[in-house]
């Protein structure tokens, strides 16, 4: 995948995690990634190799450490991507 | 929530894992006999979890050489490397290091934590990127904050997911550090050293390797992982601990690049801390000619970690990739993991204990480490007592 619209990317965002998460949350781009979903830290590590994957891109582990939202996340993805 | 409470819920979240009286971490230990044996308790157990891989914390040559440091040069330096604490020993184990890596230089960091973070502080900043294994140990990945470079971790030991971010990284690369270990400390298992050096041609990267428990353990003379692949001149920068083989406290990094010496002015954790004291590094000193003239005992030590891991692998655990000094005994479910290092320590075996998150991949681990001086009864004890608990435990 090349894409680099934001709204593609919360759109698969909240795809992949409504199916790793056990909870019955409405995942939207305001949910909290871990405070509201129970996923644990090993399978959002997965999450996050398979998005990089995705989206050819490498996450650094510093930025990360602000990401709270799905937002965030997608916000910080879509950032990478277009300086890529 | 306060600060205090936020310790009170992770004191809460760490008990719920471990019942009340399981002492599996910080366990004390009451007295030590030798390289394999000391009392926990009440009990005289064999030392199985210890990072002493060449059996040498007794070793007369550094004892002696330790007790005539302390003697002539007193306890402690009171300083820091860069102000009054370097002495003539830290100067001559410093030549030594450098001679043993046939490397330019050589610095002595006060520990091997202080290593990793002091020498990738000071080889990287804000604007360039570190490329680090999955399963890197913390000194590693506390180095990489400390230095403020963009941290980026590949799958451990995969070259492909490696290479695809060295990719990644496009013109970036020249300003990136690589950091791998010689021998991982979890599963015991090496870094792919021969094709990580390509890439890091290929890329035009900066290497750096960790020998923290490959030193004294693999190559002839034990250098470790640079040795057993005839790779020296390929890997940039070394570092590694005093505290395994070596049996002391402290730590170093080799180079061949000149610029190595810059450290010394510009890294934290190199500057801003006392220098080991005298003794210790004394007995360092003798350890690394000891270590240098081992053939012996890695020979010993090779033969315990095959024996111990074939029996494992044997009997039905799962094991690491392939054998090594840690040896570990990989579990799904940590409250067996738990009986099986209380029924162990019943049995007069310590061993370590390693539980979610610190395991990879959320596994929990009940990790032997071998060492030169176990005999071979020792090791066939071990084994027959994992054999009874894997029926007792895993298959009841
Ligand atoms: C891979 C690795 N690097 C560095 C260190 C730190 O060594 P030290 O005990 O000298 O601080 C360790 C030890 O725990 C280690 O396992």
């Amino acid at each position: 995948m090349t894409n680099n619209n934001y709204n593609e990317i919360i759109e698969l965002l909240c795809d992949r995690l409504d199916s790793l998460a056990d909870s019955e949350v409405n995942i939207t781009a305001e949910t909290n990634l871990i405070s509201e979903l129970s996923i644990d830290s090993v399978k959002l590590l997965n999450l996050i190799m398979e998005i990089e994957d995705a989206f050819d891109i490498s996450i650094p582990i510093n930025a990360l450490a602000d990401v709270q939202t799905v937002h965030e996340l997608a916000s910080l993805i879509s950032k990478i991507k277009s300086a890529s | 929530m306060n600060l205090l409470e936020k310790l009170d819920a992770a004191a809460a979240a760490r008990k719920a894992m471990l019942p009340e009286g399981v002492g599996a971490f910080g366990i004390p230990i009451e007295e030590v006999y030798s390289a394999t044996e000391a009392r926990i308790g009440k009990r005289r157990v064999l030392l199985l979890g210890t990072n002493n891989y060449l059996g040498l914390t007794f070793a007369p040559e550094c004892i002696q050489a330790a007790h005539k440091a302390l003697d002539e040069e007193g306890t402690g330096t009171t300083g820091s490397r860069m102000a009054n604490g370097s002495y003539y020993g830290h100067r001559a184990l410093e030549r030594e290091f450098a001679d043993f890596y046939d490397c330019g230089s050589g610095i002595v960091f006060t520990t091997g934590y202080q290593a990793n973070l002091g020498t990738i502080s000071g080889l990287v900043g804000r604007g360039d990127t570190v490329l680090i294994d999955g399963d890197s140990h913390a000194s590693i990945f506390d180095g990489c904050i400390l230095s403020g470079a963009e941290i980026i971790r590949f799958k451990h030991n995969d070259m492909a997911d490696m290479e695809k971010r060295l990719r990644r990284l496009g013109d970036r690369t020249e300003t990136t550090l690589i950091i791998v270990e010689g021998i991982y400390s979890m599963l015991g298992d090496q870094a792919p050293l021969a094709d990580i050096v390509e890439l890091k041609n290929k890329y035009r990267c900066t290497l750096l390797l960790d020998e923290a428990h490959s030193l004294g353990v693999l190559g002839e003379t034990g250098q470790g992982l640079v040795e057993k692949t005839g790779l020296q001149k390929e890997v940039d920068f070394i570092t590694g601990t005093f505290s395994k083989s070596l049996c002391s406290i402290g730590g170093f990094c080799v180079s061949n690049h000149p610029q190595l010496d810059q450290l010394r002015y510009v890294s934290h954790p190199y500057i801003f801390t006392a220098s080991p004291s005298p003794a210790t590094i004394a007995s360092t000193r003798a350890a690394l000619q000891l270590l240098r003239e081992g053939s012996h005992l890695r020979r010993q030590l090779w033969k315990n970690c095959t024996q111990l891991y074939n029996r494992l692998a044997e009997i039905g655990y799962q094991v690491g990739p392939e054998p090594g000094p840690v040896i570990a005994a990989i579990l799904d479910n940590p409250k067996q993991a738990l009986q099986i290092w209380q029924r162990l320590l019943e049995k007069n075996i310590y061993v370590n204990l390693i539980l979610p998150p610190a395991a990879p991949d959320g596994k929990s681990l009940v990790r032997c480490s071998v060492n030169a001086a176990h005999t071979t009864e020792q090791m066939t004890y071990v084994g027959d007592s994992f054999a009874n608990l894997y029926h007792e435990i895993l298959q009841s």
